[in-house]
């Protein structure tokens, strides 16, 4: 559970690049959250509202955009990864442990006036 | 005002991560290899601590420690009797190390004294996974007594080691723990790591995992 740690990091940073733009709040926060990342997207929701209280971000809308886990394959290039316990490539069966996506946990955007 | 979208493209993690990296390179320089042991609690990070901190001493390194919990420091007690330097990070509720604490429990330690740094983190299989402590590995504990599905239910992890040990092998046969069953599940969710059926207790496995760690030691070097 650094959920809400990492609600609190999200705050800061959103704040950050709102106050540089001399906005007056921040409306939306489009966040990226890998399938590998780690985080719950419900703990998440919830520390969301709790950080954002009394800041910029109070009342924000919060849009979670999932990243799927990627491999790549030596024969067969990149592919997403079907399930989080067989790490194979999808075309060949090969196992593969290199991972092209689904580690991000990142601030994409925000939306603000 | 009409409402704007700023592009912003920031890891939510981008402090630890520059911390981290801060560190490996401090690591580097002063020739200290770091390992990071993770786990869920009661796998049995701190026993083998213990014994990997006493063996190693034994041929001649120079180990060290910084050992996490909740609160208390009956690890870091039980470690320094090994002889090594070790201290305690209580985090007070925080579920996992992060790298600015690792960073702050370093001070009056010459890293050019130890050959070894062992991170133990706190006992916990999914948050450990997310923070970099500037490691140049990451070793995950799976014990005989959590069932053989354990890399299945917990992939982000293991995906992520390098290493893995199966802990409390002497208690394999009564715990009716199949080997191969685990060792499929790990390489399912992560392909070619290395796994070491060890038992700190009796020694058994000890003589494989202090020959890797020296020998991935001194390929960093």
């Amino acid at each position: 559970m650094h959920e809400l740690s990492l609600a609190v990091q999200l705050v800061q940073a959103a704040e950050e690049v709102a106050r540089a733009a001399d906005a007056k709040r921040v409306t939306a926060v489009v966040l990226r959250v890998g399938a590998l990342s780690g985080v719950a997207e419900d703990a998440l929701r919830f520390a969301f509202d709790v950080a954002t209280a009394d800041t910029l971000l109070a009342g924000a809308n919060l849009d979670i955009r999932s990243v799927p886990v990627t491999v790549h394959c030596r024969r067969c290039g990149v592919a997403e990864l079907p399930s989080l316990q067989l790490f194979r490539c999808p075309r060949c069966d090969t196992p593969t442990a290199d991972v092209r996506s689904g580690r991000e946990l990142e601030l994409e955007s925000i939306e603000v006036e | 005002m009409t409402p704007r979208i700023l592009e912003v493209r920031r890891g939510l993690l981008k402090k630890n991560d520059e911390i981290a990296a801060g560190l490996r390179a401090e690591f580097a320089a002063a020739g200290a290899f770091v390992v990071n042991l993770v786990s869920g609690p009661g796998t049995g990070k701190t026993l083998l601590l213990e014994k990997t901190l006493a063996a190693l001493r034994a041929i001649g390194r120079r180990p060290a420690a910084l050992v996490g919990d909740l609160e208390t420091d009956n690890d870091a007690v039980r470690l320094a009797r090994s002889g090594a330097p070790v201290r305690q990070i209580n985090t007070h509720g925080i579920c996992h190390l992060e790298a600015d604490m690792v960073g702050r429990h370093l001070s009056g330690w010459a890293l050019a004294d130890f050959d070894y740094l062992f991170l133990e983190n706190v006992g916990n299989l999914v948050c450990t996974a997310s923070y970099d402590l500037g490691e140049s590995l990451r070793v995950v504990l799976l014990s005989v007594t959590e069932g053989e599905d354990k890399p299945l239910k917990y992939p982000t992890l293991f995906n992520t080691a390098d290493a893995a040990v199966i802990a409390k092998w002497d208690l394999a046969a009564a715990c009716e723990f199949d080997p191969a069953a685990a060792e499929r599940n790990v390489h399912a969710v992560r392909p070619g790591l290395p796994i070491f059926r060890l038992s700190a207790k009796t020694g058994e496995g000890l003589g494989e995992w202090l020959a890797y760690l020296e020998s991935r030691r001194l390929s960093e070097g």
